[in-house]
């Protein structure tokens, strides 16, 4: 068996206001994996996401590469875990890529030499190489989201968990953030409602509705699945 | 959506534009801090410190045009809050006018006065033009910081210079949203609807900071900001400082000697 990156059992939520983000959903990825996670709009996706790094936190523990979301190790489940936001102005708020890009790794503690070190890696391996002095707000949606992912990758995380990564994408900056997206040898958990995104890039995909897992297998099987994707409004009608 | 950037001219590569930017934020404050100072109706004084700016001007090589429009743009603002003062002041009248019930008089020493505040006001709005448009935004932020400016304010001001555009496009939006079923209606009701727009900005505004705050926390954020390359004094920025400092002080000078 390989190594499980992220480990979840049972795991409730309800926000503040009642209502019910998650409940009992358990998931393992594997190392290596390309896991999508699908459902409806309002099935809990991103809510789901947020607790793989701490920000949102449930019931039950969930666990990244065998260790325990909590207070005390939550820098290192953040720098092993790079959470891309869906809305890439909201990942990136300083005024320039290289500040953006750097900020994980200089609140990690990097000397000024890693940190630039990193932040040109990790802009290589997006193709944004040169893009350092420019502002996020001058930049196109695709570049903004391969910036995005950038972001994350400084930190070289152990699993890369992306927001609709292809939402509000025209086709040629869609393949071309999933021909990236394939090339990077990380694990991957992948939340979109983006069927031919998953077909292209996921081996096995979940499917989440009114927060409860409610398929779990490979992406052939479920995406082949019509029944299944019509009851939970994935694919069309009749 | 394309906006213009109050930073557009920054690329430019001069003198001035090399100068660290906190040479340039303390010399402005000094600059207006001396027009400021002084005495009404030394004009040979206004004059002086204009050719000061102009000089700076023609040696940061920006679009004279653009400067002027700039500076110009904000001088009705200025004779808003000024325009009343030649009717309050008191003293030799220099005209008077009957408007309806009031008997209205315009006092010499009143548009001695406005003039003036005019005069000083656009004096610093061109120092302040040709600040911003010689500093990149990032690098007045990081001046400001290393002058000791709380790091509150400092993040404040750099989300707001970041986020003003996003907020712009998604206000047009809304606007446009409603624009195209606009069907007219009472202007109360008009009100109302403009009142409900300020309010979804504000929660959206107001969202998003949420989120944002989670994407910083996400990468390891924990109220402590980091900076890099802190900045460092050159030659340049000494001498410059001397000439400029010298320059302001010594109309002072003269005034001090007479």
């Amino acid at each position: 068996m390989k190594d499980k990156v992220i480990d979840i059992k049972n795991l409730s939520f309800v926000y503040p206001d009642g209502t019910r983000g998650l409940r009992e959903v358990s998931l393992t990825v594997y190392a290596g994996e390309s896991v999508a996670i699908i459902g409806p709009n309002g099935a809990g996706k991103s809510t789901l996401l947020l607790h793989l790094n701490g920000v949102l936190r449930g019931n039950s523990t969930v666990e990244i590469c065998g260790m325990p979301v909590s207070d005390g190790n939550l820098k290192e489940i953040r720098r092993k875990v790079g959470l891309v936001f869906q809305d890439p102005d909201d990942q990136l708020f300083s005024l320039t890529v290289f500040d953006d890009v750097g900020f994980g790794p200089l609140n990690m503690g990097c000397s000024e030499a890693e940190v630039k070190e990193r932040v040109s890696r990790a802009l290589e391996w997006v193709g944004m190489t040169g893009y350092e002095k420019r502002s996020p707000h001058h930049l196109s949606i695709g570049e903004k989201k391969r910036i995005a992912i950038a972001t994350v990758l400084a930190l070289d995380p152990e699993v890369l968990v992306l927001d609709e990564p292809t939402s509000n994408l025209d086709p040629r900056s869609k393949w071309s953030l999933v021909a990236l997206l394939t090339s990077l040898p990380v694990t991957k958990v992948i939340a979109t409602h983006d069927l031919e995104l998953v077909r292209a890039l996921c081996q096995r995909v979940v499917v989440l509705d009114r927060g409860e897992v409610v398929a779990d297998g490979p992406a052939e099987t479920i995406l082949n699945d019509l029944p299944l994707l019509r009851a939970h409004g994935l694919a069309p009608e009749g | 959506m394309k906006h213009s950037f109050i930073d557009q001219y920054c690329d430019l590569d001069s003198f001035i534009h090399r100068l660290d930017p906190r040479t340039k934020f303390v010399a402005s404050l000094a600059f207006i801090l001396a027009v400021l100072l002084t005495p009404a109706g030394k004009w040979w004084m206004f004059v002086f410190y204009f050719l000061i700016v102009l000089g700076l001007l023609i040696f940061s090589r920006l679009p004279p045009t653009y400067a002027l429009k700039r500076s110009l743009a904000v001088i009705p603002f200025v004779l808003l809050i000024a325009i009343f003062i030649p009717f309050f002041k008191e003293g030799e009248i220099a005209g008077s006018y009957n408007i309806w019930l009031w008997k209205i008089s315009v006092t010499y020493s009143g548009l001695f006065v406005l003039a003036n505040v005019v005069a000083k006001a656009w004096l610093c709005i061109l120092c302040l033009i040709l600040l911003s448009s010689t500093t990149k935004l990032t690098e007045l932020l990081r001046g400001l910081q290393q002058l000791g400016v709380p790091q509150a304010i400092v993040l404040i001001l750099s989300f707001m210079y970041r986020y003003i555009f996003v907020l712009m496009d998604e206000a047009m939006r809304m606007q446009q949203a409603y624009q195209s079923r606009d069907i007219g209606g009472s202007l109360l009701r008009r009100l109302k609807t403009f009142g409900n727009m300020i309010g979804a900005l504000f929660i959206r505004s107001y969202e998003r900071g949420e989120r944002i705050y989670a994407a910083m926390v996400s990468r390891g954020f924990d109220g402590q900001v980091r900076i890099l390359n802190p900045l460092r004094l050159k030659g340049a920025d000494v001498f410059f400082g001397v000439v400029f400092g010298v320059l302001l002080m010594s109309p002072y000078i003269i005034l001090l000697v007479q």
